[in-house]
C-alpha cells in the first residue's frame, strides 16, 4: 500500500489506539494536518504549544495511557520543552511529533527552524529525528514503547515536512528491537526474600511509597502488603491516591509540607520501605539528617535511583507491582514465630504514631470573616469524596490540597511534583476530562498559575468542557510570598498580583458562567452551584492573602524541624 | 579523580550528544573522549576520562547506562585494562639536533612520520606519563606542536555483554518480551 509519510504517522498511532491528540499545526505540518482531516483521531486544538504536552501529560496521568501532542517546528517545538521536561520529572509517558524544516534546509537558518533534537535531547527520555521515511514507523512504534515501558517518560519524534509528503509502501512494523534498552521488571528473588525478613525484624517499620506505585498501577499490591503487616504508610505528593486517603494505615504526605506524623514517622523509624520514590530534596529535607535510625528497603525499576541519594541496605531494581505482590508471598510464608517476634513493639509503634496525629493533626483552618484557602480545599473535599480527579497548578493551593483533599483512588491527583510548572493545572485538567469524559473534574489554581493558562479558556469553551475551575485567589504568588515573609524579612517584591480580570465578564466572553465568592457563609452553595452547571464554570475564591502553608520543614532543615505554625516550631 | 568510562553503543547520530550530555548537565568536564565504530559497523566504542568526585561515579555509570543508545557502560578506572594514548608531535630542529631528536624518540618508542627541512612528525604511543615525559623532552629542542588522542582502552575483563531481546509487536500491541 503507498501512503504518504503523513498518513503512516497515523496509521501507527492508530496501531497504539492513539484516539485523542493535543497540537497546534504550522507550516511544516501542513502535510500532517492535511491527512487528519480524513483520520477518526481526535485532535484538540489547544491555544498554546506548551499546554498541548500539559493537556497530554493530563490524559496520561488520569489514564495511564501515553498522551500524545504535536506541534510545528521552531516556536512551536520550543514552546514544548517544559511540558517535556515536566513529563520527565514526573515520569509520564507521552509522546511528542514535532515537525521539521524539510531535510535539505535543515542547518540553514531555515524559516522556522530550531534544533528540537538538539534542544530536546535532555528534556526527553529519548528522542528521534527521522531522517528518511523507510525509518519512520520504526521510530514512532519505538517512541511508544519507551515513553510507556520502564520508567515512563516523554519521547520526541521529529520529522521533517519532506518525510511526511514523500510516498512509500507501507508495511506494519512486526518488531521492535532496542539492545541498549533494558528493563528490569522481576526483582531479585533473594533480596526479596531478604526483604521479607527485614520488615519481620522491624520493629518500627514505615512504607515510603511514591509515583511508581502509580504508574506500576501497583494500587492494590500496595494495599495488601501494608495490611498485611499492618505498616503505617506515607505517599507522597505524587503518589496521592495509590493508597486511599481513607485507608486506615495512610498517614498523610511526608516532606516539607508533610503532616507531623508522616515527618515523625519518617525521622524516627527503624526500617523505611521506600517503594517506587526517589529521595526527593522536598521529602527528605536535609538528607545528613533523614530517616537516621533507619535500614532501608528501596524499590524501583530504575537502578539510577536506587543509591542516588540515600543508599539502600536491600536495593530491589524491579516493577514495583511485581515486586510488592512477590514480597507479600513471602511474608506470608515466613514461619509465624518470627512474625510475632516483634509485635508488641509495632503495636507500640502505632501508638507512637498515632499519638503523633492527635498531638498536631492536619485541620483546615476556618473562619467566620474570611474564606481561608485551608477551608476551600476542603469544601472542594467534601464535593469529590475522595472521586473527582483535581488537577492541581504550583503553589500554595497545590500544598492545601495535597494535605486536605481525600484520593480514594490512583489518577485522581494530577499536579506538576518535580518541576513545579506553574500553569499546569488548567491544560491538564483539559487533557483529564477529554481522557475521563464521565468524570468530574476540578482545576484547582492560584491566581497566578490561571493567568499563565487563560488561553486555554477557549479551549474548555470550544468544547464544552465540564471544567469546574477554581481560582485561590488570595492577590499573591502565596507561595514565594511566604517565602519572602519567613525568610526575607517580609521584603516583598514581585509576587502581589493586583490585577485580577472580573470572572464573571472573563468566563463571559468565553461564552460560560464564572463568578467571585468572597463571603465563607457564601462558599459552599458558590462550589455546588459551580459543580451542578452541566459546561464549565469559573469560580473566583477570595481567600485570606497572607496565610501560610504549614507544617513547614525550612530548606536545609532535617524533616524532624517543623515549624507548625505561626509561633511553633518543633526542633530535633 | 580522574575516571576513565569505556562504552560500547549504537553508531547513530545524537548518541555522542546523549553521553557527553550526562556529564555537561553535571558540570563535569571531559578531559579527553575518543570514539570509533567497531569491527559491527552499527557500534561504537567510547573512551572517556573525566574529572568527577569519585562518590559520583556509580551515579554517572548508571545514568549512562539507562541511555537507550548505550549498550553498555563500564568504570574502567581501577579495573584490569590496557590504557594507551596517542601523539602527534610537531618539532622544529635545526641541522645540528636532529640526530639527537631521532635518538630521544627511538628511548620513547616513537618513530618519525614525516621528516622536513623543518623538522619531524613524531608519533608515539603509551601511557599518559610516559607520553607527558616524551613531550617535556622534545621541548628541550624549541618550540613543538602537540596533538594528543586521548585515552583509549580495552578491558581486561571478560563482561559478559546483556542486551535486551526484540519484541514482537502483534495487534497494535507491544508485548514486552
Amino acid at each position: 500500500m503507498l501512503l504518504s509519510g503523513a498518513k503512516i504517522v497515523l496509521e501507527c498511532l492508530a496501531r497504539e489506539k492513539v484516539d485523542c491528540v493535543f497540537g497546534y499545526p504550522g507550516g511544516v505540518m501542513l502535510p500532517l494536518y492535511d491527512a487528519l482531516y480524513d483520520c477518526p483521531i481526535r485532535h484538540v486544538l489547544v491555544r498554546h504549544e506548551q499546554n498541548a504536552c500539559f493537556a497530554a501529560e493530563g490524559y496520561a496521568r488520569s489514564t495511564g495511557k501515553t498522551g500524545v501532542c504535536m506541534a510545528t517546528s521552531g516556536p512551536g517545538a520550543t514552546n514544548l520543552v517544559t511540558g517535556l521536561v515536566d513529563a520527565m520529572m514526573d515520569s509520564i509517558p507521552v509522546v511528542a511529533i514535532t515537525g521539521q524544516v524539510t531535510t535539505k534546509l535543515i542547518g540553514s537558518d531555515a524559516f522556522q527552524e530550531a534544533d528540537t533534537f538538539g534542544i530536546t535531547r535532555s528534556c526527553t527520555k529519548h528522542n528521534f529525528m527521522v531522517k528518511t521515511l523507510g525509518d519512520l514507523p520504526q521510530a514512532i512504534h519505538e517512541a511508544f514503547h519507551i515513553a510507556s515501558s520502564g520508567r515512563p517518560g516523554p519521547v520526541l519524534v521529529d520529522i521533517p515536512k519532506d518525510v511526511f509528503q514523500a510516498q512509500a509502501h507501507y508495511t506494519p512494523v512486526s518488531h521492535i528491537h532496542l539492545p541498549g534498552y533494558k528493563v528490569y521488571t522481576e526483582g531479585h528473588a533473594g533480596q526479596i526474600r531478604r526483604a521479607a525478613q527485614m520488615i519481620w525484624d522491624a520493629k518500627r517499620p514505615f512504607v515510603y511509597s511514591g509515583g511508581g506505585i502509580v504508574a506500576a498501577d501497583a494500587s492494590d499490591e500496595l494495599r495488601e502488603f501494608v495490611e498485611l503487616v499492618d505498616l503505617p504508610a506515607v505517599t507522597t505528593l505524587m503518589g496521592l491516591g495509590s493508597l486511599s486517603s481513607e485507608h486506615p494505615n495512610f498517614i498523610s504526605m511526608p516532606g516539607m509540607h508533610g503532616s507531623y506524623a508522616a515527618n515523625m514517622g519518617m525521622t524516627e523509624t527503624d526500617l523505611l520501605i521506600a517503594l517506587g520514590t526517589r529521595f526527593d530534596d522536598r521529602v527528605t529535607g536535609r538528607l545528613s539528617a533523614f530517616a537516621p535510625h533507619a535500614k532501608i528497603i528501596h524499590v524501583d525499576i530504575d537502578p539510577a535511583e536506587i543509591g542516588k541519594n540515600r543508599a539502600a541496605d536491600i536495593p530491589i531494581v524491579g516493577d514495583v507491582k511485581r515486586v510488592l505482590a512477590r514480597l507479600s508471598q513471602a511474608l506470608v510464608e515466613t514461619a509465624p514465630e518470627l512474625k510475632n517476634k516483634n509485635a508488641t513493639a509495632r503495636a507500640a509503634w502505632w501508638m507512637q504514631i498515632k499519638e503523633w496525629q492527635r498531638e498536631h493533626p492536619l485541620e483546615p483552618e476556618i473562619s467566620m470573616d474570611e474564606i481561608k484557602p485551608q477551608h476551600l480545599v476542603s469544601e472542594i473535599d467534601r464535593l469529590s469524596g475522595g472521586e473527582a480527579i483535581v488537577a492541581s497548578d504550583v503553589g500554595q493551593h497545590q500544598m492545601w490540597a495535597a494535605q486536605f483533599i481525600r484520593f480514594h483512588h490512583p489518577r485522581l491527583w494530577l499536579n506538576s511534583g518535580g518541576l513545579g510548572s506553574m500553569g499546569f493545572g488548567l491544560p491538564s485538567a483539559i487533557g483529564a476530562q477529554f481522557a475521563r469524559p464521565d468524570k468530574l473534574v476540578f482545576a484547582l489554581v492560584g491566581d497566578g498559575g490561571f493567568q499563565m493558562s487563560i488561553p486555554e479558556l477557549a479551549t474548555i469553551a470550544n468544547h464544552a468542557l465540564p471544567v469546574k475551575i477554581i481560582v485561590m485567589n488570595n492577590g499573591y504568588l502565596g507561595m514565594v510570598r511566604q517565602w519572602q515573609e519567613l525568610f526575607y524579612n517580609n521584603r516583598l517584591c514581585a509576587v502581589q498580583l493586583d490585577t485580577f480580570p472580573d470572572p464573571e465578564k472573563l468566563a463571559g466572553a468565553y461564552g460560560f458562567k464564572g463568578r467571585t465568592v468572597e463571603r465563607p457563609r457564601e462558599l459552599r452553595s458558590a462550589l455546588e452551584t459551580a459543580v451542578r452547571e452541566p459546561g464549565p464554570y469559573l469560580l473566583n475564591v477570595r481567600v485570606s492573602p497572607f496565610e501560610n502553608v504549614y507544617p513547614m520543614v525550612p530548606a536545609g532543615a532535617a524533616i524532624n524541624e517543623m515549624v507548625l505554625g505561626e509561633r511553633e516550631t518543633v526542633s530535633s | 579523580m580522574l575516571q576513565l568510562i569505556s562504552l560500547l553503543m549504537e553508531n547513530k547520530p545524537g548518541a555522542l550528544m546523549r553521553v557527553t550530555g550526562v556529564l555537561t548537565a553535571r558540570g563535569y568536564n571531559i578531559e579527553s573522549l575518543t570514539v570509533a565504530r567497531t569491527l559491527d559497523p552499527e557500534l561504537s566504542r567510547m573512551s572517556i576520562v573525566v574529572d568527577i568526585e569519585p562518590n559520583q561515579r556509580a551515579q554517572l555509570i548508571k545514568q549512562m547506562n539507562k541511555l537507550i543508545n548505550v549498550l553498555q557502560a563500564s568504570d574502567l578506572t581501577e579495573a584490569p585494562a590496557v590504557r594507551r594514548e596517542l601523539v602527534l608531535v610537531r618539532v622544529r630542529a635545526g641541522m645540528k639536533d636532529r640526530t639527537a631528536i631521532l635518538k630521544e624518540a627511538e628511548i620513547f618508542g616513537a618513530r618519525a612520520v614525516d621528516s622536513s627541512v623543518e623538522g619531524f612528525a613524531l608519533e608515539a604511543t603509551g601511557d599518559p606519563e610516559k607520553l607527558n615525559e616524551f613531550i617535556d623532552v622534545m621541548r628541550a629542542y624549541g618550540e613543538i606542536e602537540v596533538t594528543r588522542s586521548g585515552l583509549v582502552a580495552v578491558s581486561l575483563e571478560q563482561k559478559k555483554l546483556k542486551l535486551a531481546p526484540p519484541i514482537q509487536k502483534e495487534e497494535g500491541v507491544l508485548q514486552n518480551g
